[in-house]
């Protein structure tokens, strides 16, 4: 039932050609993200492709002039700073987060999420510096906490910028998780009875009263945000607020169905360069 | 205040192009808390002050309608690389802070 | 407090006595007269606060250029660029119309300092953004009109 559902809302994309379940021969995760290219470019096809990083702001100059104003110099820059002091704070132990995390966390967040294989489950960056804090004797951060978690990634994500998404998708478990993601992604939800998809692929480049919608691909690149130059928003807590914005009881942050969900929405920006910490408004 | 001021500052040609950011909540005095739903005292940067090499370039007079963590940028003729920018500024309950770069 | 200070803080009650003491030369237009002009800041509509700058009957000037958004993202941080191309620059004022208060800053510009200011502003609604510029004695004046859906002022 809920995949005939998830049809209709396919087939009113006009164009967008994408498979739901792994079982269609010609179902890829770099054949989906080609789809959505492949959709939003013959709606739009004035506004490049790398511009979907900036979102909305990709279809409005008077809009992109701002962040550009504001990211010169960005208001949050001693936030940025907060989030470096927990980085480099050795833990009791005395180790840091480098020692554990690959590369010494430097250019790695566009590898994630990734699927563990080990644990049998989509992994974020998040978890992984949760996983390193653990191994060295200190509690889990909650994911949803801005003042921890966030601030910490606000700047440990930076230490990725300019990397290119590089979402895998390989096993067939894997596969598994990246198809529920895109389940979650299509599925009406809410009181108000949309998927992400009704405003991001069908309404991207269109208003939702003021706000221009902003393109699937070229979402997941560019987070934590900094709304209004001062509030903290991680990924996870922007989709808590979609869920939200639709009238649907948000699933938890850092549980499988938001994990999946990342899953997927990550890959659909494979290729494109990562950049932490930004401003919308 | 607890990240200090942050200064930019290199030439353009022969023009000094100063940046700055001063970290400060610049109240309004109009919000109100959204724990207690008491109005927030107002509490904002009121003057600031540029110097280049000890002479004054910019005096300038700030109410509560600049941005939290005010920026600030402006062109000097006539200073050269190495040269010495100084920030000051003081807000309404006679706090003040400084910081200085030299022209880059 | 030196005789000057006493003397002219006596007559400032109203507008045009800072403005007729630097034309005098008896005031330096660097020199800080009060800590902070309280009555401008204060003042709730454009009349005032000119009134407790200082300022009258400012001329409309096409050379100075206002660059702010035609909508603010969010009227909370609203960058707001101001060019003077009058020679002999030695203030820019920034004003929200609008604002509760709509004096934003007034900056001094000496030694080589150019006409130009680079800020963020507040702005609680729709209004015109307006510069004020003194130059050789005289006050010029430009504004632009920014559009606000979110207003940023608090409250």
């Amino acid at each position: 039932m809920k995949q005939q559902i998830i049809m209709k809302l396919l087939t009113g994309m006009a164009g967008l050609g994408i498979a739901l379940g792994a079982a269609t021969a010609h179902a890829s995760p770099e054949s989906d993200r080609q789809e959505f290219i492949k959709y939003y470019t013959s709606k739009y096809p004035n506004v490049k492709v790398e511009d979907y990083v900036y979102g909305a702001l990709a279809f409005d100059a008077d809009s992109k002039a701002q962040y550009d104003a504001i990211m010169e110099f960005p208001p949050f820059e001693g936030d940025i700073e907060k989030g470096r002091k927990m980085w480099e704070t050795p833990f009791k132990n005395g180790k840091t987060y480098a020692d554990c995390l690959p590369n010494g966390g430097k250019q790695i967040a566009g590898n994630y999420p990734m699927f563990d294989e080990a644990k049998g489950k989509v992994v974020t960056l998040q978890d992984a510096i949760n996983d390193c804090r653990t191994a060295n004797g200190e509690e889990a951060y909650k994911v949803n906490d801005m003042k921890t978690m966030g601030t910490l990634t606000a700047y440990m994500r930076t230490l990725s910028d300019g990397m290119l998404m590089n979402v895998k998708v390989e096993s067939p478990k894997a596969m598994a998780a990246y198809e529920d993601g895109k389940k979650t992604f299509f599925s009406r939800k809410g009181q108000l009875n949309f998927a992400c998809a009704s405003c991001h692929v069908q309404n991207a480049g269109t208003r939702l009263r003021s706000e221009i919608i902003s393109p699937a691909v070229g979402h997941a690149v560019h987070w934590p945000v900094f709304r209004g130059g001062d509030t903290l928003v991680t990924l996870q807590q922007r989709y808590d607020g979609c869920f939200k914005q639709v009238r649907a009881v948000p699933p938890a942050q850092g549980g499988a169905i938001m994990n999946n969900l990342e899953y997927f929405h990550s890959s659909l920006s494979n290729g494109m360069p990562m950049k932490a910490s930004v401003f919308r408004k | 205040m607890a990240e200090p001021m942050r200064i930019r500052a290199t030439m353009a040609g022969d023009v000094a192009d100063v940046k700055v950011l001063m970290n400060h909540p610049m109240e309004t005095g109009l919000r109100k808390d959204a724990k207690t739903g008491q109005l927030v005292p107002a509490y904002f940067i009121q003057e600031v002050t540029a110097t280049i090499n000890g002479a004054t370039v910019l005096s300038a007079d700030f109410g509560s309608g600049v941005s939290k963590n005010p920026y600030l940028g402006f062109k000097v003729k006539g200073p050269k690389k190495g040269d010495k920018v100084v920030v000051n500024w003081a807000d309404n309950k006679g706090d003040k802070n400084s910081a200085e770069t030299l022209i880059g | 407090m030196n005789a000057l200070r006493r003397n002219v803080l006596k007559g400032a009650a109203g507008a045009g006595t800072v403005a007729v003491a630097v034309a005098a030369g008896l005031l330096k237009p660097t020199q800080a007269l009060a800590a902070w002009n309280k009555d401008a800041f204060e003042a709730k509509n454009v009349g005032d606060a000119m009134k407790g700058l200082g300022v009258s009957g400012p001329a409309d000037s096409k050379a100075i250029t206002i660059k702010a958004p035609d909508i603010a993202e969010n009227g909370a941080v609203v960058p707001v660029e101001v060019t003077s191309g009058i020679a002999g620059t030695t203030g820019i004022t920034i004003l929200a119309e609008k604002n509760a208060s709509p004096l934003i800053a007034d900056f001094r510009l000496s030694g080589g300092t150019q006409g130009f200011i680079s800020t963020r502003i507040k702005m609680g609604q729709t209004s015109l953004v307006r510069a004020v510029v003194k130059a050789g004695g005289k006050s010029y004046t430009a504004a632009k009109e920014v559009k606000v859906t979110i207003g940023g002022c608090g409250g």
